[in-house]
């Protein structure tokens, strides 16, 4: 087993060198370069000029690319032209937000796709089963900041219950900041809820067809543990698959998330480096984004070898 | 098709998404574009149907005339992202060998940089506007077509007959032509239209951060973009265009289903 997962850390490095060169190579074949985009049109040929020197864009791609990774290696990604710091600490400021905006979801996304992909395939074909299915429907073409400017219509300008937007940080204490998160969260776990939850119930479905579990119930097994002793433990692989494979898509809806509740976390420093010029705090910001996409799916490869036994013997 | 419930709603709501959004071009109730600050902020029924915006703009008008916006970016977007992916998948599916793998890491890539992320990059060098949608949207449609076309080609590469025309010294592009392609193209079909849903839904959210058509175009993103201001006085605003981008997502994917159940069932 150790041998595998050494294998698959292989491929993970090799994956996310082969995006750096990627977006480092879209970036500079795109017309126009960071620092005449930074400083604008009506820059002077000279400001343009020393700002393309201090970013060192007068010298040739490959060798920039390599003082770019040796600065990331040493937890240097450059320095951000508005803020004047460090992107790093920016993003890891910033990070204190999304991680756990995303960790909420994930969850609040599990609690709601288990127990309804549960019934859904204890019910199958019946009345419960169509409502379910009616909900991941509707869940999947629910865009996510529209039902988050609904949450806030009903739950913060209506009924006061939660701040319409903002994040008054950690140091308030976890209350008032779980309490700012969790409307955003709820908006951003929906469309994972309703993924899951097909997922959850054809999964169930699929063991619950399975030889071993008839002659388990032949010898009286009861339907409740039959379903939740065997059958959801063997479901676990596809769900945790879809799981890592969903990620990119709530990367995508935590942009857009932050954007509706003002939430001051990655995905907003994003778009504000977007509207602010900072190529640089962007660059970085989508590498970050698609490295943790690419980590996360390399850790579901190796949560599968120890959820299932059977994928040591198969991936071998 | 009655037997079908799911497959016939997701037939009349993209049937009536296309109509409006065809209808849009030759008439709308009043002009998009025409602004009356006079009756701004009026509600449904109040003025015209679906009442009216901060710049007093017909909101049914301007969601006609986002219908098509919407629609438009998402079907130029699937067909570019569809033909490359389909493509490739064929090519190397017909090759095979190690370009597979090396298409399936591509894929990886390209798959780990959603169409938010591409758009924003692509935005600061282009300039934001439909085309940059557009490109962003299909650039992440591509592995999702190369994908599923490389797994389902490879397949029928094995089968006994394809064995037999390549035993009779078939080239290898009319093999595809003739026995590859017409086996998937059902699954590219419900693909295509499972994603022509995704990419409205992707579209919105692009035009909702400024990222989507510039400005006059209606679009639904924006308008919900610019509805948050309005929340407390005018929630049509922010209900009307919402609900539109969710019946057509819905609408797409109920098609694409019921597509794939027919075809399923038939084979």
């Amino acid at each position: 087993m150790t041998d595998l997962v050494a294998r698959r850390f292989a491929g993970l490095i090799l994956t996310l060198v082969v995006v750096s060169v990627f977006i480092f190579t879209v970036m500079d074949l795109l017309p126009g370069d960071p620092a005449s985009i930074m400083l604008g049109t009506s820059a002077s040929p000279d400001t343009l000029a020393a700002l393309q020197r201090e970013l060192g864009l007068d010298r040739p791609l490959p060798l920039r690319y390599v003082e770019w990774l040796g600065g990331v290696l040493q937890g240097d990604l450059g320095v951000s032209y508005t803020y004047g710091v460090p992107v790093a600490g920016l993003i890891g400021e910033r990070l204190a937000v999304t991680l756990p905006l995303a960790s909420m979801a994930i969850l609040v996304s599990l609690v709601i796709a288990i127990p309804l992909g549960v019934q859904a395939a204890r019910n199958h074909h019946r009345s419960v089963d169509l409502a379910v299915s009616l909900f991941s429907y509707a869940g999947i073409a629910v865009p996510s900041f529209w039902f988050g400017l609904l949450l806030i219509m009903l739950f913060a300008t209506g009924l006061g219950w939660f701040p319409a937007g903002g994040f008054p940080g950690w140091s308030d204490g976890y209350a008032t900041a779980f309490q700012a998160l969790l409307l955003p969260a709820l908006a951003l776990a929906l469309p994972q809820a309703a993924v899951l939850t097909r997922v959850t119930r054809s999964a169930i479905l699929d063991v619950l067809a399975e030889d071993y579990i008839r002659t388990a119930r032949a010898k009286g097994l009861s339907e409740r543990a039959a379903v939740w002793r065997h059958a959801l433990p063997a479901s676990l692989v596809p769900i945790v698959t879809v799981l890592g494979l969903q990620f990119t898509f709530l990367v995508a809806g935590a942009v857009l998330v932050e954007n509706v509740f003002n939430l001051p976390g990655l995905g907003r420093l994003a778009f504000q480096s977007l509207s602010q010029r900072d190529v640089i705090v962007m660059q970085d910001v989508v590498l970050f984004f698609a490295a943790l996409v690419i980590i996360v799916n390399f850790l579901v490869d190796i949560l599968y070898l120890v959820i299932d036994p059977r994928m040591r013997v198969a991936s071998r | 098709m009655l037997r079908r419930p799911l497959l016939l709603a997701g037939l009349v709501l993209t049937t009536a998404l296309s109509l409006v959004a065809i209808l849009s071009l030759f008439w709308t109730p009043f002009s998009p574009a025409k602004m009356q600050i006079a009756s701004r902020l009026k509600s449904p029924l109040e003025y015209g149907l679906l009442g009216t915006d901060q710049f007093g703009r017909d909101v049914a008008s301007l969601l006609m005339a986002g219908a098509w916006n919407s629609l438009s970016t998402a079907a130029a977007a699937v067909a570019i992202g569809a033909s490359i992916g389909t493509l490739v998948g064929l090519t190397v599916a017909a090759r095979g060998g190690w370009r597979s793998a090396v298409v399936m890491r591509g894929c990886d890539i390209i798959f780990a940089i959603p169409p938010i992320l591409s758009a924003m990059m692509l935005a600061a060098f282009l300039g934001a506007g439909q085309f940059t949608a557009i490109i962003a949207i299909a650039v992440f449609m591509v592995p999702v077509f190369a994908r599923l076309t490389l797994g389902a080609a490879t397949q029928i590469w094995t089968l006994p007959y394809v064995s037999a025309a390549i035993g009779m010294g078939r080239a290898e592009w009319r093999i595809t032509l003739v026995h590859v392609l017409p086996n998937i193209a059902g699954q590219i079909i419900v693909q295509v239209t499972i994603q022509l849903g995704l990419a409205i839904l992707t579209e919105a959210g692009l035009s909702f951060l400024g990222l989507g058509m510039a400005p006059p175009a209606p679009s639904w993103g924006r308008m919900l973009a610019d509805a948050q201001t309005y929340v407390g006085q005018a929630p049509w605003l922010a209900l009307l265009p919402g609900l539109a981008i969710f019946l057509s997502v819905l609408g797409f994917s109920l098609l694409g289903d019921g597509l794939r159940d027919h075809l399923d069932r038939r084979s």
